[in-house]
């Protein structure tokens, strides 16, 4: 049974770093979002291919002293809030570029 | 005969805004004329109309009580509506169409609409700010409903130039940026003149015990810009544009926190 997760970033957004920041505005709403540091990593490691576990293992674990479990609890939370407003998408299979923007 | 000729010249009008000319056109001559009044210092251009818009009156009390407005782009063109109008707007062929009852404020809104789009593809954008021009330079001062922008207006100096207390028209120009006037108003009831200069600052309006100027950086500067940036079509592509021209914006023009008390004194600040 595969329990992997998928996140791609909308197409239905627009998005752009500033400093170690990133903010994402969606397309359908205009509610605009500003994400930390932390959630940039994940953010711009979403292409749809990677599962979520091992971006955290290898973008936020590798880089920050936080345990696993609980780096992806909170990755988990904001995955789903972003997913909320139509920013993410989730799935438990690989998500075609063609649904994936550009980081 | 002239009469005729008469009649024909008053069934459109020419309202230009940000040298971009618009011809309005209906079979209404008095709703024409109220037109004229209403954009008057606006419609007294000489250039050729870039796009042309119908007018289809409809009888008065045919308006819904529907507020929501929706803006689309769908086969080709923009459809906008709400309650009081229906227009859509082909910017291939440079043509649309507006239904709406004999009220100003419809049409108003549809300028406002068709005119973000405009300014989206030239990197310019809408935003809720009040302007003015003095001393050769533009100053806005950004806020929601009740923030001060109709105030700071009414408080300005005999020797600045209001350009708008409501809705600042921002272009891009080369590698700058310039507010224009605009007819858009707000509780001052008034147009703005019909002037344009390049952009000093936009001052985030906060209202306090005291006047002064803080600056502000960084994603806080893009988020207090684009909180007060008018985006009506829930479109990707237009939404990335004005997104974009924001971050262009702010890296180029300051933006700045202006806590103000509501007295003429605040405007020894903004030289």
């Amino acid at each position: 049974m595969n329990n992997k997760r998928y996140v791609a970033r909308s197409t239905a957004i627009a998005a752009r770093a500033l400093g170690d920041e990133t903010m994402v505005m969606s397309a359908t709403n205009s509610t605009l979002f500003t994400l930390n540091e932390v959630a940039t990593l994940i953010w711009e490691a979403a292409d749809g291919a990677t599962p979520l576990e091992e971006i955290v293992e290898n973008k936020i674990c590798m880089k920050y002293d936080v345990a696993p479990e609980v780096a992806l609890k909170d990755a988990e939370g904001l995955v789903a809030e972003l997913a909320g407003h139509g920013l993410l998408l989730i799935s438990d299979q690989p998500i075609p570029r063609s649904k994936v923007v550009a980081a | 005969m002239p009469g005729v000729r008469a009649a024909k010249e008053r069934s459109d009008v020419v309202v230009e805004i940000g040298g971009l000319p618009i011809r309005l056109r209906s079979d209404n001559p008095a709703f024409i004329r109220q037109i004229q009044e209403r954009y008057a210092g606006y419609t007294d251009t000489a250039n050729r109309p870039h796009f042309d818009f119908d007018i289809e009156l409809a009888p008065p009390g045919t308006e819904s009580g529907d507020e929501e407005l929706r803006v689309m782009w769908n086969s080709g063109r923009w459809l906008m509506e709400r309650g009081d109008f229906r227009a859509e707007w082909n910017p291939s062929t440079a043509r649309g169409r507006i239904e709406q009852t004999m009220n100003p404020y419809s049409l108003d809104s549809v300028l406002r609409i068709v005119h973000t789009l405009l300014l989206a593809r030239k990197g310019g954008f809408l935003v809720h700010a009040s302007s003015a021009i003095r001393n050769g330079r533009a100053f806005l001062f950004a806020g929601v409903s009740g923030a001060g922008k109709t105030t700071m207006a009414r408080l300005a100096p005999p020797d600045a130039a209001l350009l708008t207390d409501e809705i600042s028209y921002v272009t891009r120009q080369d590698e700058g940026y310039f507010a224009v006037g605009t007819p858009f108003f707000g509780e001052l009831a008034r147009a703005g003149e019909n002037l344009r200069a390049p952009i000093e600052c936009v001052y985030l309006l906060a209202k306090g015990t005291e006047n002064k100027i803080e600056p502000i950086a960084g994603t806080d500067a893009v988020r207090g810009l684009l909180g007060n940036i008018l985006f009506f079509a829930r479109d990707p592509k237009f939404v990335k544009l004005v997104f974009d021209a924001a971050f262009d914006f702010v890296s180029r023009v300051p933006v700045r926190r202006l806590t103000f008390m509501p007295d003429s004194r605040v405007w020894e600040l903004i030289v």
